[in-house]
This record gives C-alpha cells, sequence and structure tokens, in this order.
C-alpha cells in the first residue's frame, strides 16, 4: 500500500476530513457551454467567514485542499485567502481557468508553495477552446498562464473536458502539455448542472467515442488490462465503499454549504449556521452516504461490473437515487469492456426518462521510543 | 553530540496531524512523509528557538523510556533527514525569535 493511501486508510478508520474542495466563487469571467452551475452572486461567504472556515477546517485534520470555483481569481480578496490558508499547512491545489494569472500573479502563487494548478484546455485549437469558454481569446491568455506558472517552476495539470465539440483534440491538447512540460488529465463526463437540470449532457461524447478513448494506449496505459472485462462480485467486493465522498472528503460551496463532493449535491449542513467538524461527524445525510457499500446497492450488486465500474454516487444520487446506477457510468463500463451493466440492459430495452431531482444549488508506526521514523518517500503524492 | 542545535519547520511545506503521526508534504517537490509518533512530538516543537537537547529532555525523555544519550541521537539523525529534503531547517543559533508570530501547527 502506498503512503497514500495508508494515510487515506488511517484517516477513514479517524473519522477525518482528509481532503476538502472549497468553491470560493460561482463568478466566473468564462461562461463555458458545459458549466454545472449558476454564476451569479447568492451571498458568498465574506473573508472572515472563509478564514475561519479554513481554521476550523485545519483543526478538523483537512490536509489535502482544493480550492476552486467559478473563477477564484474573480475574488478580489483571493491571495489574502490563499495567504491564510497556507499559514494553516494545508497541501493546496487551485483550479483556474488562468485568464487573470500575469507574472505577478504566478510568482506569487510560487511564493506561497501552492502544491499545484490545474487549467482547463479544452482544444489546442483556439477558436474551439473559445467557443467553448465563449470567451474571445481565452486560449491565448489560458495558455500564457501555463507558461508563466511553469517559469515559477509549479507543478500545472492542463485539465481537458471532453465533449462533442473537442473530441477529436484530446491528443494534440495532450501533445501541447508535454510541450509546456505540464501533466494531461482527461475528463470524459460532462455532468448535469447542480440544479439538476439535464440538459448538459446532450454535450457528452457518444459510445463511440468513448470507446476510442478507452483503447488509447497512450492515455490508460495497458489497454487489455483496462478493457478487461468484470469479474464479477465477490463477498469483499460487497463489502467496498463507492468512493471518498463523505468518508474522507467533502465539498462546500461558496455559500458555505456542505456537500458530500462538488458532484454530490446532497445539502448536509452549512458552515454558517454548524461548526465545519459538526456537520462532518454529526450530518445526517452525511452518515446515511458513509452506510451505503456495494452491499446495499439492489442494482449494482448484482451486477457484473459491480467491483470495477467507476459508479459515482453523487451522479447517482441526481438520477434520483444514491444507492442506484449512475447511467452515465454504466454507458462508461460498456465503451470499455464492451459488456453492458445491468441497469443499461434494462434501459435500452424500455427506455425511459430519468428521475430528475429538483436540487437547490444555494441557501443561504506503533513506534517503540527508540524509533523516531519518517517514512521512506514516495514520488508526487496523488490528492486523493 | 552537537550542542545548541536548533530546528524550525520550513514554511515551504504542508502538513497536519493524523491521529498520532504526521503528514508532511515538500512544497518544492510534493514528496510526501508520515512522522511517527515521537518524530510527531519533536516537530511539534522545532520552534526555531528550543535546542533539540531540550525538546528531547523535555518532551521525549518525560514521555517514553529511552536513554537520554540514545534519544538526543535518535533525535539528530531524524532532523538531519529531515532537514535533507527541506522540510526542516537546522542552525547552531536560534532560528526565531520567542514570541515571533510563527503559529502553531493545527491539531
Amino acid at each position: 500500500m502506498s503512503l497514500v493511501a495508508e494515510m487515506a486508510a488511517k484517516a477513514l478508520r479517524l473519522n477525518i476530513p482528509l481532503s476538502v474542495q472549497l468553491d470560493l466563487t460561482y463568478r466566473c469571467n468564462e461562461r463555458c457551454i458545459h458549466c454545472y452551475l449558476d454564476h451569479d452572486d447568492h451571498g458568498e461567504m465574506t473573508t472572515a467567514e472563509i478564514k475561519d472556515l479554513l481554521d476550523q477546517m485545519a483543526a478538523a485534520g483537512v490536509f489535502y485542499l482544493t480550492i476552486s470555483g467559478g473563477e477564484i481569481l474573480m475574488r478580489r480578496d483571493f491571495f489574502e485567502i490563499l495567504e491564510h490558508a497556507r499559514a494553516r499547512t494545508f497541501c493546496i491545489k487551485l483550479k483556474t481557468n488562468g485568464v487573470l494569472i500575469r507574472k505577478k500573479e504566478a510568482a506569487r502563487l510560487r511564493e506561497l508553495g501552492v502544491e499545484s494548478v490545474q487549467i482547463s484546455v479544452y482544444s489546442h485549437r483556439p477558436e474551439v477552446h473559445d467557443a467553448i469558454t465563449k470567451m474571445p481569446g481565452s486560449f491565448r491568455q489560458s495558455i500564457a498562464a501555463v507558461r508563466l506558472l511553469r517559469e515559477q517552476g509549479l507543478p500545472v495539470t492542463m485539465a481537458n473536458v471532453l465533449m462533442t465539440q473537442n473530441a477529436a483534440d484530446y491528443r494534440a491538447v495532450k501533445a501541447l502539455a508535454a510541450e509546456l512540460d505540464a501533466q494531461f488529465f482527461i475528463d470524459p463526463t460532462v455532468t448535469p448542472m447542480m440544479d439538476g437540470d439535464r440538459s448538459i449532457l446532450k454535450l457528452n461524447v457518444d459510445q463511440a467515442a468513448l470507446e476510442k478513448v478507452f483503447r488509447d494506449e497512450a492515455l490508460v496505459g495497458n489497454v487489455e488490462e483496462f478493457c478487461a472485462p468484470p469479474q464479477g462480485v465477490d463477498e469483499d467486493a460487497l463489502d467496498m465503499l463507492p468512493c471518498s465522498a463523505g468518508h474522507t472528503a467533502c465539498y462546500v460551496s461558496p455559500y458555505g454549504d456542505v456537500y458530500p463532493c462538488v458532484q454530490f449535491p446532497l445539502p448536509s449542513g452549512n458552515v454558517r449556521r454548524t461548526k465545519f467538524v459538526d456537520i462532518w461527524r454529526d450530518s445526517p445525510q452525511l452518515k446515511e452516504v458513509r452506510s451505503i457499500t456495494l452491499r446495499e446497492m439492489p442494482s449494482c450488486s448484482q451486477c457484473a461490473h459491480g467491483a470495477t465500474c467507476t459508479r459515482c454516487p453523487g451522479l447517482a444520487y441526481m438520477e434520483g437515487n444514491m444507492r442506484g446506477p449512475s447511467s452515465q457510468d454504466c454507458e462508461k463500463s460498456y465503451a470499455r469492456t464492451g459488456i453492458p451493466s445491468e441497469n443499461y440492459k434494462a434501459r435500452h430495452a424500455s427506455p425511459q426518462p430519468l428521475q430528475v431531482l429538483k436540487l437547490v444549488q444555494i441557501q443561504g508506526l506503533q513506534p517503540a521510543a527508540q524509533n523516531f521514523s519518517a517514512k521512506a518517500p514516495e514520488g508526487r503524492a496523488a490528492v486523493a | 553530540m552537537k550542542n545548541n542545535l536548533y530546528v524550525a519547520r520550513s514554511t515551504a511545506i504542508a502538513a497536519r496531524a493524523l491521529g498520532d503521526e504526521t503528514m508532511v508534504m515538500s512544497a518544492s517537490n510534493s514528496t510526501l512523509f508520515t512522522l511517527n509518533e515521537v518524530a510527531s512530538v519533536i516537530w511539534e516543537a522545532a520552534d526555531g528557538v528550543t535546542p533539540l537537547e531540550q525538546i528531547v529532555a523535555n518532551k521525549v525523555c518525560t514521555q517514553y523510556d529511552i536513554a537520554p544519550e540514545v534519544a538526543l541521537k535518535n533525535a539528530e539523525t531524524l532532523v538531519e533527514g529531515l532537514a535533507e529534503h527541506g522540510i526542516l531547517l537546522l542552525s547552531n543559533e536560534p532560528l526565531a525569535q520567542p514570541g515571533s508570530s510563527r503559529e502553531e501547527m493545527p491539531r
């Protein structure tokens, strides 16, 4: 087990929220066609509220902090917040479009010891990228930011969300990332809006495009292994937890709402009314999420893909049942292995509209004393 | 034995206590370390103004059944190792003034 996995397992045993994504704002200078957010400001937390929350999160044991949005640099107090967070020794990853990053901002991010910066790049073709962001010039500005951050020595990941508009471009974006000495990350899933609106799902690539991505050795490594047929569900697998959401990770919105994950909009409390640690420990919603193992999922526990599926409990929740399947992941399992899931077969036998929730985005060693060890370091840590 | 060795936590790190251990990540290369219980005690006390010998005497030998010479030698090995990775600073002079604004690491 890697050191990172060991720490995650320990955090799970101790009920510690090891990893939090905090969105500072939903405001944004881009208007991406696939974005799941409402960009109006409905009462963001103040600087003082966010600093207090950061203090609470540090005290609760949060180590990995992802600061995202909206566009984080739309907040004039962004660097004040970041400085406060770094003083609390969080390991900080930033997600931004990079448009507002100039030499001064890049240098400041480096000074503050940010662990990494993720910048969305949708295509190597400016016209395609800009058409997705609906912001002319955004490709040039985002790529300029990648260069400035790399000049500062900061690790940068170029995130490429795959959709119909850019399905043919990911290899060129990966090559561009390599040219800029940045990491590359591809996300093949456009998700519903946080208010439950599923209209943007039409932007998702089709099965043929997904199959192509999943059989691209440059992306997945060993294709045979990656696309191997599922091995079924054994007794051990039935006790598996779906993912870290609500177990060692959670999400806090700009309005102080706490959810299991940014992609799992189950309202679980609000830090304006309740201390963060009390929400984490006592929220009935988070407790319910924690109680769900594969065994508790009527459909998925019977499915051959059950143990190896990338099922997202948040997407399942947005389909109407957090114990149910996530149809988007069923489609991915099928594209990957060629074997349909139970849910996939049922849906294609008698297609029915998905039950859509109306969601509310806002409201509001045990060592002997002689052993003073620091475990041997490993390479770059994968942030949970 | 190195007299008057002072130790201070680097600011270019991320760190958090996890139970009786401490996770520490170097900001320069994202290398992750975990410090065990005793190492965590030394890490916590590494304020830059308290000599390592005093930290070992007051924080380690009072809590653990270990000979002071052995404890100090092991502590020196630990801090030198961490200093090589840039997550701890070592000096023969105090590294920060008492009462400075250095903040305690949240537990």
